[in-house]
């Protein structure tokens, strides 16, 4: 990310140290991942440690430290999907794409993550990719699901 | 426009409704985030195309609002003033949709149909899920368009407010708070009234009034419904309750999983701030208000009262030990109040009609209403508001419709992660806080998911356990290593690597998480091994001692079956078996290597249900593949 556009994210939140998360979670949102530099330049104009910034960006799940893929698939393991067959469903997107959760293929495709719970209940097993739900996801049409991401 | 008084207030709710025709045909849809999964984005848009086609701009209005509660049945629409109610709307339903209301008539193919008797229901009140529900908090989310505070004023909104700000006093309205009982619908079921009182009570100047929006349970939706669908009466609840403490800040802590209920909080704080609802000397009182919206960044255990501070303070959110509770010590270490979405929603309801009103429903301890998500293997998911009392079978047959597929009801989980899992002997069960703890479960925030015969308990167990074991922040070594092993275990279990000792060593995992850990997350995290364990102990029985899964549902214990009298060499299982583990062709009967076969169960989810050739085996040895001469289906020739 591009230094002026941390500061001006920091100075939108006023330069405060108790808006540490609001700030990362703006940079996250642009950049879909925390870089070092990105790191270091809230630390310093915070006064705040990076090894603090590294407790709170590791600690919450809507952080990533590395780079993520053109693709972010979701896959819901919220206990309705669970019951509806969801870790069958993840387990198929393992085999298609070839990674586990957490994980970005090689050629930056997708990176895939579970999630507990989008709230789409009725819609189970829901696998939401780049933010589109797609709904009543069963390890047979999984496949036709990914078909569509280039 | 700023209000300076109540009567202003008043003034500009009639301004509003003398704008407004009763009469005037209105199509409101749901734009929640279940039914915009469903298409409703596309079904607006093609209603408002078509109504500027056949040029009826001026004669029908839309709203885009939130959850009513019917996601099953998505899309959901609703026509006002009649109130006629469309199912499952697709776009190009809508030139019939309008031509429909300029005709005065209804499109009965779109209305909802009772699966029994085959009879119509046109409007929303008639249908049976609607029907005996008791909809007094969440009834309001179709009626309004949830970006818009005019809406809400049209309804009377911030007339509890105005009530409290022109001659209650703060001891009056804490007065009528805690006649109401109302108790808090995050969890605890904490009586809202005394929590109140002590941070009233507190000795300091600053105070805090906090809504928890951190709705971490899986499978519960409804803070997320009530905040993006109004969230002006979150916020009403909220300044009344910042009054009434002595609070001049207020924070919502929500998920930013959730960038709907973001999004349209944000923007009712504004406008609120633009009528001088929030701000400096709101309507004229001298009582000075603001909030502020802070994203949560995805932690289960920052729903916990003194996570959720900390995370606020812009640290790790790491609960605190409550040696002094957080109403009197809390954010900043100073008195603050956090109660739940739907706590801080009911305060409004209860101001305007009162404490006595509010307590003629419910049971001894639970007053009011609940919503509840009621999701899982059940017909009619989605968000229902049912008075405390009900019981659970009402709830899951008569709202939820019962199992589909025939299928014979196991179990219902309430309470989250940390809940547990009720049978079906205890079914009539009334719902409420004490009810359900003395069931060895709780209300939690209210997520009720059911299950079936199908779903196996040790699995949930392990499920839930998993989910625990990463949500566990790490600070207390019982929470964080036994739930660990805890989940070791029990995936063994499932795996059909089972010990005699095993639910032993579990209990004693389980009663050191309870005595040791912190936080409710640690102290209630065994809840749903204990309470599966209890009523369901012939099942960790069998896949322990028996290598058997009596639901079929572990995959390790599981094979699977093609029934050679059942099938008709249809090929689709083989094409579609993604590890080529089926062996067959047309007219020869298929079978499964089952060296090959990863039990993944796509065969039996494509198999034709008039076939129903795959069957799953668990326990006992698969029959031998039938020899290669039978194997030929000798197809009997259509006459002509």
């Amino acid at each position: 990310m591009q230094a002026d556009r941390i500061e001006k994210i920091i100075d939108r939140h006023q330069g405060e140290a108790s808006s540490l998360i609001q700030i990362l979670l703006d940079i996250q949102g642009e950049d879909n991942w925390l870089s070092r530099e990105a790191l270091e330049r809230v630390g310093e104009r915070l006064g705040v440690s990076l090894a603090r910034i590294q407790h709170i960006a590791t600690f919450y799940k809507a952080f990533s430290l590395v780079p993520k893929g053109r693709h972010q698939i979701n896959v819901c393991m919220g206990t309705a999907c669970h019951v509806r067959g969801s870790p069958r469903v993840l387990s198929t997107v393992q085999d298609l794409t070839g990674i586990r959760p957490g994980e970005t293929d090689l050629d930056m495709k997708f990176s895939l993550e579970t999630v507990n719970c989008l709230g789409c209940c009725a819609l189970g097993p829901v696998v939401e990719i780049d933010g589109k739900t797609h709904g009543n996801v069963s390890a047979a049409n999984t496949a036709d699901v990914l078909k569509g991401y280039e | 426009m700023k209000l300076n008084t109540p009567q202003d207030l008043e003034k500009l709710r009639q301004d509003i409704l003398s704008k407004r025709d009763p009469d005037r045909p209105c199509i409101s849809i749901c734009v929640g985030t279940g039914c915009l999964a469903f298409g409703a984005r596309e079904v607006i848009e093609a209603i408002r195309a078509e109504i500027k086609t056949q040029g009826l701009d001026a004669e029908i209005d839309t709203k885009g609002t939130g959850c009513p509660g019917f996601c099953e049945r998505g899309p959901v629409m609703v026509i006002y003033p009649q109130e006629i109610c469309y199912l499952q709307v697709k776009p190009e339903d809508a030139p019939e949709i309008v031509s429909a209301i300029k005709a005065g008539k209804v499109v009965e193919r779109l209305l909802y149909v009772d699966p029994a008797t085959k009879e119509k229901a046109t409007r929303e009140s008639d249908i049976p899920f609607y029907q005996n529900q008791e909809r007094r908090v969440i009834c309001n989310n179709i009626r309004i368009d949830s970006k818009s505070i005019d809406d809400y004023l049209a309804i009377g909104g911030y007339s509890a407010l105005a009530k409290v700000l022109s001659g209650m006093t703060p001891e009056a309205v804490l007065e009528e708070i805690k006649k109401s009982n109302l108790r808090g619908r995050g969890g605890a079921g904490f009586p809202a009234g005394r929590k109140w009182e002590g941070s009233r009570n507190a000795p300091g100047d600053t105070k805090y009034v906090l809504v928890n929006a951190d709705e971490g349970d899986p499978g519960a939706f409804m803070d997320r419904a009530l905040l993006e669908g109004n969230p002006h009466a979150v916020l009403e609840g909220l300044i009344i309750g910042g009054y009434t403490v002595g609070a001049r800040e207020g924070y919502i802590y929500v998920r930013q999983e959730y960038p709907l209920a973001v999004e349209n909080v944000n923007l009712a704080i504004t406008r609120a701030e633009e009528y001088g609802l929030l701000g400096e000397n709101i309507l004229g009182s001298g009582f000075d208000f603001k909030v502020i919206v802070h994203r949560g960044a995805g932690a289960f255990v920052c729903g916990e009262s003194t996570a959720l501070m900390t995370a606020l303070e812009g640290r790790v959110g790491e609960p605190r030990p409550k040696y002094i509770r957080s109403n009197v010590k809390g954010l900043w270490q100073k008195p603050s109040v956090l109660n739940n979405v739907e706590t801080w929603a009911n305060v409004p309801l209860i101001i305007n009609r009162g404490a006595d009103w509010f307590t003629q429903i419910g049971t001894k301890g639970s007053k009011g209403t609940k919503i509840f998500s009621l999701v899982g293997k059940i017909k009619n998911t989605g968000l229902v508001e049912v008075p405390m009392g009900m019981t659970l079978r009402d709830i899951i047959y008569k709202i939820g419709g019962g199992i589909p597929g025939g299928k014979k009801f196991k179990a219902v989980q309430t309470g989250g992660p940390s809940g547990g899992c009720i049978p079906e002997s205890l079914l009539d069960l009334q719902v409420g806080f004490d009810e359900l703890t003395d069931a060895g479960s709780m209300m939690g925030s209210g997520g009720m998911i059911v299950m079936d015969e199908d779903t196996c308990m040790v699995d949930v167990a392990r499920y839930f356990i998993e989910f625990l074991t990463d949500e566990s922040c790490g600070k207390c070594v019982p929470c964080r290593e036994g739930l660990r092993q805890m989940h070791k275990i029990l995936t063994r279990i499932t795996e059909g690597k089972g010990r005699e000792g095993d639910i032993e060593t579990l209990e004693e995992l389980s009663e050191v998480a309870v005595e040791a850990s912190l936080c409710a997350l640690g102290k209630s995290a065994p809840n749903p091994f204990l309470s599966t364990l209890r009523y369901f102990r012939d099942e960790y029985e069998a896949h322990i001692q028996d290598k058997r899964c009596p639901a079929r549902s572990c995959q390790a214990l599981t094979s699977y079956y093609i029934d050679p009298e059942k099938c008709q060499a249809c090929l689709i299982c083989m094409k579609k078996c993604a590890s080529k583990a089926i062996d067959g062709g047309k007219n020869k009967i298929h079978v499964i290597d089952q060296e090959k076969c990863t039990q993944c169960g796509v065969c039996l989810d494509v198999c034709p249900s008039r076939f129903g050739a795959v069957v799953k085996i668990s326990g006992e040895p698969v029959p031998p593949p039938i020899p290669e001469e039978q194997r030929t289906i000798v197809r009997k020739k259509k006459e002509k």
